[in-house]
């Protein structure tokens, strides 16, 4: 022991009081709880290695819980107070119980339905193509190519791109006067679309922004989920005189399956949050999602009514309608893996 | 052997846990320590003050050299300035931090489009620094603006928004047009449907891919900006869909997004910069505050092009203000920066820089912008056009959410009919849905 060591020891047993004083029993009968055979230092002493062997966990993964208290479950709960409330954000202090009327308020506004709506829709138009490109893009990747490293760097680029740059590029790509979209729907004869005013075209462009930064992330999943399925699969396929393409189907996509549903789940809940992507893209009054909001999502009707109208009491409404929404998600997700595993 | 292990492990258990709950302190500490203020030196006595300047985009202080110069004069002094680029993002947030009596700097922007939500919401976290002035020195409707009914004035002001017409000579002169800029303030004077009719005369002969302005909601705003009835009344009550100064407005920007003269671009959105540069639009309506933007986004290649006239009425678009919250930790020092900053010599001087019009009418007889401003706008006398605009600016009444009102109807109603082929009935009917949702109706 070194003279550190020894003084740690010294210490812990010095505070020996502190636990049996705690718990209010008695000094000696401390030494009848070791049953008499262990001297006292000692039966001290392995009841703090248990003690430690037990507490020790919790306090490693202590500061992540302490964290989610402080900054999840805290305003978490705060919200929820703040939706039954009438709270605008010049008067914090003033707040007026408001019962369940944002709520009310909330589920009779065209504006909140209309964004359920766009979130839905844009969601499935990003989510779904991103997931076929990644997992076609991870099957050309698990090739033996030249140079696979650059390769999967290169696919990954996007994703280390921020949204606020990415959106940048794609509101000029997709201006309607001078974007490079327009020009090249000249040059194969269709007409101009005003990608931002447009109905479907706002919510494709939108899209297209959340595609081309999440595919190369969910391909490089399912790539590393590819590798890990064993050769002889393939081997015995190939005996068997199933072309590349019959082996994708029947070998590789039942062997991802765990790791499909994985991006499904991860990719809805980015979808349901989305707001970075529309903010930008919308420019300077991007929370509007549009003159006739017809790319506002969930996110940004949340954020519009909060910060730029000052209501924060139907915002906090919002933001726990968003939950309950994620939680259903959350739950058909649970449903239809139980199910799928069953079936397997 | 095992003693030993047991109680190193245990040993480092208590540290990695010390280590880390010291962390989460310091970091909360750190978050603490970040709210501006300053440290602990205390006014005068010997240490530095740090005051702190929140702002939102350019204000030009720094720019101008204000803060180096002000450092200069009080060795006691340090200037930091916050600057938030986004105004929506700055407010908010400023809100938050004056109502939770923390984190706010020592002096604090305000925008005009924020100062009666301001005043009517938050007077009494700011400090009355009406008194501390000599109020004679602002324009009134200026000083109109930030002080409560009871005659407290929460902030001075910096600049003002009076408004012009910045054209492209070089297009006008394509279509056949006046290019004169006494002549052509004559002809759309006292009207925003004289200038409007101007651009459908445009447009007959327009030069290959121009338009004649940027977008209905500039002339909206423009005109919007001369009228002394707009979005509520002296009593507060909101008339917006009465107002006649909404009606006039509303209709001038009709006609232009009903025509084809309008570019149908978003102020401040990238490809209105790119429409500066390639110039594909031959007017803008330009508060002073924008020459500077039209000068960094149209380039070299504009210099010379343009021009500036005076616009149909004189309006006021945009400027600022600056106060100091009461939670602020040095209120003396930073009412004397407050002052100082906005006292008509500086104001002048950021003008100079950087063209943001003063507040102050006496600055106004040694106002020189910069040569090469003047240059770029072909030697058009700006500070005569300004001050004759900034003086004759009715004084307007504002309201709570005149801002979020005012984006409900550019951003939703003009643009509907102007991007989307809908009827005026069907914008206006948009935007009335939009600013019932907005004031929670």
């Amino acid at each position: 022991m070194t003279s550190s060591e020894q003084a740690l020891a010294r210490d812990a047993s010095s505070a020996d009081a502190g636990p049996g004083s705690l718990t209010g029993e008695p000094g000696p009968a401390r030494g009848a709880q070791g049953r008499g055979t262990t001297p006292a230092p000692s039966s001290w002493r392995s009841r703090l290695y248990r003690w430690d062997m037990k507490a020790s966990p919790y306090a490693f993964i202590s500061p992540f819980f302490i964290i989610f208290g402080a900054f999840s479950l805290v305003p978490l709960l705060y919200t929820a107070w703040y939706s039954l409330h009438n709270v605008q954000l010049s008067s914090l202090d003033t707040q007026t119980w408001a019962g369940l009327d944002n709520y009310k308020n909330l589920f009779t506004s065209d504006f909140f339905w209309n964004a359920l709506k766009n979130t839905f829709s844009i969601g499935v138009i990003s989510t779904v193509p991103q997931l076929i490109a990644a997992l076609w893009l991870a099957h050309m990747l698990n090739y033996r190519l030249r140079g696979s490293v650059v390769w999967r760097v290169v696919v990954l680029t996007p994703y280390a791109t921020s949204v606020a740059a990415a959106t940048l590029v794609f509101v000029l790509l997709f201006s309607p006067d001078t974007g490079m979209v327009n020009w090249l729907l000249d040059l194969v004869g269709m007409d101009p679309v005003n990608w931002r005013e447009s109905d479907w075209g706002s919510q494709f462009a939108v899209s297209s922004i959340v595609i081309w930064r999440w595919t190369g992330y969910n391909a490089l999943i399912y790539l590393a989920a590819m590798q890990a399925i064993p050769a002889d699969l393939y081997e015995s396929a190939a005996l068997d005189g199933a072309n590349r393409w019959k082996q994708f189907r029947h070998v590789t996509i039942p062997m991802l399956r765990p790791t499909i549903l994985f991006t499904v789940v991860v990719s809805t809940i980015g979808a349901t949050q989305l707001f970075g992507e529309p903010l930008l893209f919308g420019g300077v009054s991007g929370t509007k999602g549009g003159s006739e909001h017809q790319y506002q999502t969930l996110g940004l009707y949340m954020y519009d009514q909060g910060w730029i109208v000052g209501n924060l009491g139907k915002a906090s409404a919002i933001a726990w309608s968003m939950f309950l929404i994620l939680l259903v998600i959350a739950a058909i997700n649970l449903l239809i893996t139980r199910r799928l595993r069953k079936t397997q | 052997m095992r003693t030993t292990a047991r109680t190193s492990r245990r040993a480092t258990t208590f540290a990695v846990v010390a280590a880390l709950a010291t962390g989460l302190l310091a970091g909360c500490a750190a978050d603490d320590g970040d709210s501006g203020s300053g440290s602990s030196g205390g006014s005068g006595g010997g240490g530095k003050t740090t005051l702190t300047v929140g702002t939102f985009g350019t204000f030009g202080y720094k720019q101008a050299g204000l803060y180096d110069e002000y450092m200069k004069l009080h060795k006691d002094i340090t200037i930091k300035e916050n600057v938030t680029t986004r105004t929506d993002v700055y407010w908010p947030k400023t809100l938050t931090r004056l109502q939770a009596g923390s984190g706010t700097d020592d002096i604090q922007a305000i925008e005009v489009g924020n100062i009666t939500e301001a005043v009517q919401t938050q007077a009494a976290k700011f400090v009355d620094i009406g008194k501390e002035v000599d109020k004679s020195q602002w324009l009134d409707w200026k000083n109109a603006q930030a002080t409560t009914k009871d005659g407290k004035q929460i902030a001075l002001g910096t600049d003002v928004g009076p408004m012009a017409i910045c054209y492209r000579k070089d297009l006008f002169e394509k279509a056949g047009l006046e290019t004169d800029r006494t002549k052509l303030a004559k002809s759309w004077n006292g009207s925003w449907d004289k200038y409007v009719a101007l651009g459908k005369q445009y447009m007959k002969k327009a030069p290959s891919g121009t338009k004649f302005v940027d977008s209905a909601s500039s002339v909206y705003n423009a005109a919007l900006g001369g009228e002394k009835e707009r979005y509520y009344d002296k009593e507060g009550n909101v008339i917006w869909d009465k107002s006649s100064g909404v009606k006039n407005s509303w209709n001038a920007a009709m006609t232009v997004a009903t025509s084809d003269m309008s570019a149908k671009l978003k102020q401040f959105d990238k490809p209105w910069d790119q429409g500066f540069a390639n110039g594909t639009f031959a007017t803008v309506a330009c508060p002073a505050w924008m020459l500077g933007y039209i000068q960094t986004k149209a380039g070299a290649a504009g210099e010379g092009k343009w021009d500036v006239a005076a616009a149909p009425t004189a309006a006021n678009w945009g400027g600022s203000f600056i106060g100091v919250p009461t939670a602020s930790k040095h209120q003396k020092e930073a009412i004397a920066l407050a002052k100082w900053l906005t006292a008509p010599e500086q104001q002048a001087k950021v003008f100079g820089e950087q063209a943001s019009f003063p507040s102050t009418p006496s600055a106004y007889a040694s106002l020189k912008p910069e040569a090469k401003t003047t240059k770029y706008f072909s030697d058009a006398p700006l500070t005569q056009i300004f001050s004759d605009s900034a003086k004759t600016i009715p004084v307007q009444v504002f309201g709570v959410k005149d801002q979020p009102i005012s984006t409900a109807i550019t951003d939703t109603g003009i643009l509907q009919v102007e991007q989307k082929g809908k009827s005026p009935s069907q914008g206006w009917d948009a935007a009335t849905k939009e600013v019932k949702d907005v004031l929670g109706q």
